[in-house]
């Protein structure tokens, strides 16, 4: 491991990571927060495809999912979890990642409703990672260069982070293949759990949006590379409760 | 303590789609039917366009009963059954038809024949060791009218390709006659079905549209589909899709004649000394109830049919009711839909707004549509191709050796591939064997403490012959289209839990082999009928619904025709 595999980039972010992690799990995520604007779907309801979160709209009711305390992941557990999923959708010159997407708070909300049973899992495994970066990468996991992180997580994916004290429940990849289904849920699904924050996923994909019916003039402009995308939450449409 | 209900005329088992169906016949006859369901009503604003509830969070479920009943399942006798993955079906009125993708095919006539025809053109060695396959009772002319019919009360939009014998090679040209054309016309296709079906064409196959429960236009004062692109394990917003709880179920409540009892959870049938059923017990959260009736029709799907039946133990059944031959779990078998083919195209497909029903399907290399003279089988698959894409499941997509599935280099390959790779749909032939059935689990309980039901069940030579055939074509097909990668699963092993489960109370005239008569009633309790897959013996090369749904509906036409045989 040498400095040169470091990129700035990514020891800043690092950085802010154990500021927040520090400040008690509660300040959150850099990108998820204050990017809130303005505008109603209803008087901007599209945004350029692959634009980034400026030019996107947001709805003012994401707000308060992207701010206030975890309900489930300690500091620590925060700190580890956000180093994670940063490598495995990070934010570089192509757009935001998984950070920026608000995963983090993705998975705590999940944690509290449908996912209430994978808590003991996170808790695990998320220990059995730094564990597994102490003893085979002498350092924390967050300390890692992202070279090492990546490394580790190759370890961690295909099941070969074993070892003493490594208490990975069920073996490293299943601990691997949960997180990573989280983050992509996170990152990719509907705004309305606290993830795909500014639509940063779908614009990632550059997914033309969630509609009720669309035409056969729209699936003609579509495929000609002239359908406006639509940034709408399922819930923005009023018909849903 | 258990309340005594008032006796009425028919009671049905789950308003799903069987049971749905069934239950406007027997209320605009006039008879008093009481429909249990498990499940509750749900409507058009249960329904947001929203993967992650829809795909992830097995909604929707409000009520998860099937979930609690989950069957194990194994391979073969010698190996210990497991409970896993989830139920595939929901609990609602109107059942898995909320969510379900809504593909309404015919069997073709060969499904109706395998025995006899396949030793009629190839000798009686070609019917796989082991099998306990049987010719239908009756062939595809008997079920056409009935066919016909439910085309016509829920809705199917499609294009007919044989019209009393008119073969139009638009649609499927091995389709058996059919009275007239489908009520609407054919979901529209997209440019990357037209793509397809021209790489068919120029195979020298016959690519046509497949029969949807979708309204392609206004029907019934409901609108035409949106193609919004939720539809798999969604309900529709829009009522487009024809599910019973907006079609049959409330025509028959409209009668004033069809009873819905939500969030019944039917446990088990009561016999009396003579054989006959006298009714069913059910529980509503903590209270229990016997509701009495003069003919009971268990329409709970294939897993829950059966274990009803093998849970009703009683004096004239010992072994279960209707199991005196030992018939009830027997020929079990769930569709081969495995071993499936998927491609990456040079070329965005454009297939974010679709619907897995919305496809173009070739039928050249299904049941005996073509010569098996030199092959290793018989039967076949039907090939399908559809428009059905969302984001988590497309940023999921394999990366077809070009990055790891994560980091920076698969952001890159994600951002510009994620509408170019496509996962075929094929349907196989899947026979009824010795060794495969359904029976309960000797240790696992759903939570009233009743044994949920085991499936010992293995794809043998046969089905995992048709897959590899199968993924040839499915291979030269995507290749004519311009793939550059294409990739396939293993041919198949366990039969696992599935939406295409058949047999376990098969119909047919002999009762040492069938549990259910040509009509659909017991051999053995004259005033018990089965309704849905559980009674078919084949499974065709494509999704049973509407066949379940016309075996209901001529069950239901019988029991008006015949109410005092049946029910005195």
């Amino acid at each position: 491991m040498t400095d040169s595999n470091r990129r700035p980039p990514a020891i800043s972010r690092r950085d802010l990571l154990r500021t927040a992690g520090a400040a008690g799990a509660a300040a959150l995520v850099p990108g998820a927060v204050g990017a809130v604007r303005e505008e109603t779907p209803e008087t901007s309801p599209t945004a350029s495809p692959g634009a980034g979160p400026a030019a996107s709209s947001s709805r003012a009711e994401t707000a308060p999912l992207s701010s206030g305390p975890l309900a489930n992941l300690t500091a620590r557990e925060t700190e580890i979890l956000s180093a994670m999923i940063d490598r495995l959708i990070p934010s570089d010159d192509l757009g935001p990642g998984a950070l920026d997407a608000g995963v983090v708070r993705y998975i705590d909300r999940a944690l509290s409703e449908a996912e209430s049973d994978a808590a003991d899992a996170y808790r695990a495994g998320l220990a059995a990672l730094d564990t597994y970066s102490r003893y085979t990468r002498e350092g924390p996991f967050i300390d890692l260069s992202t070279v090492d992180q990546d490394s580790v997580l190759i370890d961690v994916q295909i099941g070969a982070a074993t070892g003493a004290g490594v208490g990975f429940v069920g073996g490293s990849g299943s601990f691997f293949n949960m997180v990573k289904s989280h983050t992509w849920q996170g990152m990719f699904g509907d705004p309305q759990y606290g993830g795909n924050v500014n639509f940063v996923g779908w614009d990632l994909l550059d997914y033309p949006g969630v509609r009720l019916g669309v035409t056969p003039e729209e699936q003609r402009l579509l495929e000609a590379d002239q359908l406006e995308p639509v940034r709408r939450s399922a819930y923005d449409y009023g018909m849903f409760g | 303590m258990t309340t005594q209900l008032r006796e009425t005329d028919v009671v049905i088992v789950g308003l799903g789609a069987a049971g749905g169906v069934a239950a406007l016949p027997l209320a605009e006859a006039g008879l008093n039917v009481v429909g249990l369901e498990a499940g509750t009503w749900l409507d058009q604003r249960d329904f947001a366009p929203d993967e992650i509830r829809n795909n992830y969070r097995d909604w929707p479920m409000l009520v998860k009963k099937a979930e609690q009943e989950r069957p194990t399942s194994r391979a073969t006798s010698a190996t210990r059954a497991n409970q896993i993955g989830g139920h595939p079906m929901m609990n609602a009125v109107g059942g898995t038809t909320l969510h379900y993708w809504a593909q309404s095919w015919r069997l073709n006539p060969w499904d109706f024949r395998v025995v006899s025809e396949t030793e009629r053109r190839y000798g009686p060695s070609r019917i796989p060791y082991g099998s306990t396959v049987e010719d239908w009772p009756f062939g595809y002319d008997e079920l056409e009218p009935y066919y016909d019919r439910v085309e016509r009360e829920v809705g199917v939009s499609g294009q007919a390709g044989n019209v009393r014998g008119n073969i139009n090679s638009r649609g499927n040209r091995f389709e058996g006659p059919r009275e007239r054309d489908f009520p609407m016309p054919p979901l529209r296709w997209t440019a990357f079905h037209d793509r397809m079906a021209d790489a068919a064409s120029s195979l020298g196959w016959g690519p046509f549209p497949g029969p949807a429960a979708i309204n392609s236009e206004a029907y019934q004062n409901r609108p035409g589909c949106g193609y919004h692109g939720f539809c798999n394990k969604g309900g529709c917003p829009i009522n487009a899709k024809n599910a019973t709880h907006i079609t049959t179920i409330p025509r028959a409540v409209d009668t004033g004649n069809l009873r819905v009892i939500t969030r019944a959870h039917v446990t088990t049938l009561e016999v009396g000394s003579d054989g006959r059923v006298t009714g069913v017990n059910y529980v509503v959260g903590s209270n229990e109830y016997f509701q009495p009736a003069k003919v009971v029709l268990v329409a709970s799907y294939t897993y829950e049919n059966v274990r009803m039946l093998l849970l009703s133990k009683s004096r004239p059944y010992p072994d279960g009711l209707s199991n005196n031959h030992g018939q009830v779990g027997r020929h079990y078998f769930s569709h081969h839909q495995g071993a499936g083919v998927s491609a990456f195209f040079p070329y965005d497909l454009k297939s974010w707004y679709g619907l897995p029903a919305q496809g173009v399907a070739v039928d050249d290399w299904a049941d005996d549509n073509f010569d098996h003279a030199d092959l290793d089988f018989i039967g076949g698959g039907n090939l399908w191709v559809m428009s059905d894409r969302r984001p988590i499941s497309a940023a999921n997509m394999g990366t077809y050796g070009q990055s790891r599935n994560w980091g920076s280099a698969w952001k890159r390959f994600i951002h510009e591939h994620s509408d170019r790779t496509h996962g075929s749909y094929i349907q196989k032939t899947t026979l009824p064997y010795e060794d495969n059935y359904l029976d309960l689990d000797p240790t696992v309980t759903d939570p009233l403490g009743l044994p949920v039901i085991r499936i010992t069940g293995q794809f043998k030579n046969n089905e995992r012959a048709i897959a590899g055939f199968m993924q040839d074509k499915m291979e030269e097909w995507y290749r004519e289209a311009g793939a550059i990668e294409v990739n396939r699963g293993g041919l198949g092993n366990t039969m696992g839990a599935s939406t295409h489960a058949y047999g376990g109370t098969r119909m047919g005239d002999n009762p040492e082999t069938n549990v259910v008569d040509r009509w659909g009633f017991s051999h053995e309790a004259p005033n018990l009928g089965v309704l849905g897959a559980s009674v078919m013996g084949t499974s065709g090369a494509r999704n049973p619904t509407l066949t379940s749904q016309a075996l209901s509906w001529r069950t239901a036409e019988h029991l008006v025709d015949n109410w005092r045989d049946i029910a005195e």
